[in-house]
């Protein structure tokens, strides 16, 4: 009994010092994103890494999910004649949901397991004391463009999840099950509102921000070589992917 | 000048620094010596603000590096000039945008202007035709040398060296060494160097001090060190297993 409530108790300990500490960070990024100056190939290369080069990986996640959802929502339709809404249930599962939250998923995998490498593996080589040494905020300087990057292009990819996963459900639907193209079309547009995919791109907004600032949080603070990088790495992608999937819910409950 | 003043930094409950008290005079290249993990580079990086003590002051030229806020603190920080242990060169810049990297976040200066900067530094640390290179394409002496010329970017009066020659065969050892009397003589610098290293220490020193169970044991011209009484200090000098310097 002692031992759970120790561990209850260490467990919170953990939750409140980590909240704390990504706090503090995000407190830093806004100050420090806000003063000059402002050096734009670093930002356009972090977009370019948790971007454009995410793409193929979003690419094929929002195709399978678009299919896949097609394929199963066909199959408990037919058993009321009710085939038609396949395309609704697509919409409106890939635009509020899957989109982001896959998305998000993926990224955290790629680009924010990379971000965690990368940091950790400057801090351990002094990579980071020598930025403070030479008078270089390494918040400003390292984290900043990973932030900004993350909250501007999660929603960027989420968008293009989304309409490749309506692609998918559309061909497998049209191609594949015979549904009617015009209805197809005719019911996704139908039941489809602006707030469903305006909803599912600020969750994408606050997925950016937590995989950007919690693998950078376990970059800086990674120690003890090549064996803490790799901690802080699995340590970072896991974290995310937890928060992601517990402030969806949230987030889900708060939007709609 | 920079004085240490009763420094205290303790790590995860294990004190590291134990009341460290020591000055460096303008112009004075002073050499800390002492074991591994007895917290050479603790101390060094409280000099230039990377860490903050548990207690004490560190001063320099009469501002207390410890309570500094950040902006003073990074106005500060351009007088120094650090080497680190592994060079710590920006793995995704190249040699030339590594050395000019202070040049291009503090000044104007054109991206030509930069590089002509540290083609000139590279220079003085004997390296030419580098200056496209990656830092992973090069030798752990070359990456040393490249370490000291962005250090020297901006012409710095303080220069912290974090073991200078760890690492590197005995020519190249004397290569760095000469390279930081030649900078002593040249730029006037007032430096601060922690190693192990004996042979480096008698050649780059005026004054040696010794870092032993958080506290400074001994500080004295090389000769004096030689000739210290001083147990602790003749059993590290002379790198005797025998004596009260416990070996883990």
């Amino acid at each position: 009994m002692t031992a759970l409530i120790e561990w209850v108790g260490r467990l919170v300990l953990k939750i409140v010092d980590e909240v704390g500490r990504l706090t503090l960070l995000l407190a830093t990024v806004v100050r420090t994103a806000l003063t000059r100056p402002w050096d734009l190939r670093l930002y356009v290369k972090q977009m370019e890494e948790v971007g454009t080069k995410s793409i193929p990986v979003v690419a094929i996640t929002g195709l399978s999910t678009g299919m896949v959802l097609a394929l199963q929502s066909f199959n408990g339709f037919q058993r009321f004649q009710a085939e038609s809404l396949v395309g609704t249930v697509v919409a409106l599962s890939v635009t509020r949901e899957l989109g982001p939250v896959l998305t998000g998923l993926m990224v955290a995998g790629r680009a924010g397991a990379a971000m965690a490498a990368e940091l950790g593996t400057m801090r351990v080589t002094e990579q980071i004391d020598a930025l403070a040494s030479m008078g270089v905020n390494p918040v400003k300087y390292l984290v900043v463009p990973r932030f900004i990057a993350g909250i501007l292009m999660l929603p960027v990819l989420t968008i293009f999840a989304d309409l490749i996963g309506i692609l998918g459900g559309y061909i497998v639907s049209v191609q594949l099950l015979d549904v009617n193209p015009t209805v197809y079309i005719k019911r996704t547009v139908d039941f489809l509102h602006i707030s469903d995919v305006y909803g599912g791109l600020l969750k994408a907004v606050v997925f950016g921000a937590i995989i950007s600032l919690i693998s950078c949080e376990r970059g800086f603070t990674a120690g003890g070589g090549a064996e803490g990088v790799g901690q802080a790495t699995t340590s970072a992608v896991v974290a995310s992917c937890m928060l992601i999937l517990i402030s969806d819910y949230f987030l889900t409950a708060f939007l709609y | 000048m920079i004085e240490l003043q009763d420094l205290h930094k303790s790590f995860h409950g294990r004190a590291v620094l134990a009341g460290v008290d020591l000055t460096i005079e303008t112009g004075e290249t002073m050499v800390v010596i002492g074991g591994s993990g007895t917290g050479k580079s603790v101390l060094l990086k409280h000099v230039v603000g990377l860490l903050r003590p548990d207690r004490g002051r560190v001063m320099v030229d009469d501002l207390d590096v410890t309570t500094l806020e950040e902006s003073p603190l990074n106005e500060l920080r351009k007088k120094f000039g650090v080497l680190f242990q592994g060079a710590a060169l920006f793995d995704s810049l190249s040699v030339w945008e590594n050395v000019g990297f202070s040049l291009t976040q503090h000044t104007r200066l054109s991206p030509h202007e930069v590089r002509e900067i540290a083609r000139e530094k590279l220079a003085l640390v004997g390296l030419q035709g580098v200056e496209d290179r990656m830092p992973a394409e090069l030798s752990g002496g070359m990456k040393k040398r490249v370490g000291l010329a962005r250090a020297i970017a901006r012409d710095p009066e303080i220069m912290l060296y974090d073991e200078p020659t760890t690492g590197l065969d005995p020519i190249m050892s004397d290569v760095i060494n000469e390279l930081i009397v030649r900078l002593k003589e040249q730029l006037k610098v007032t430096s601060i160097a922690i190693t192990h290293d004996m042979t480096s220490a008698y050649k780059i020193a005026d004054r040696i001090a010794m870092l032993y169970q958080g506290a400074i044991q001994a500080v004295g011209t090389p000769d004096e060190i030689r000739a210290s009484p001083n147990p602790i200090v003749h059993q590290f000098i002379t790198g005797s297993a025998e004596g009260p310097i416990a070996v883990a």
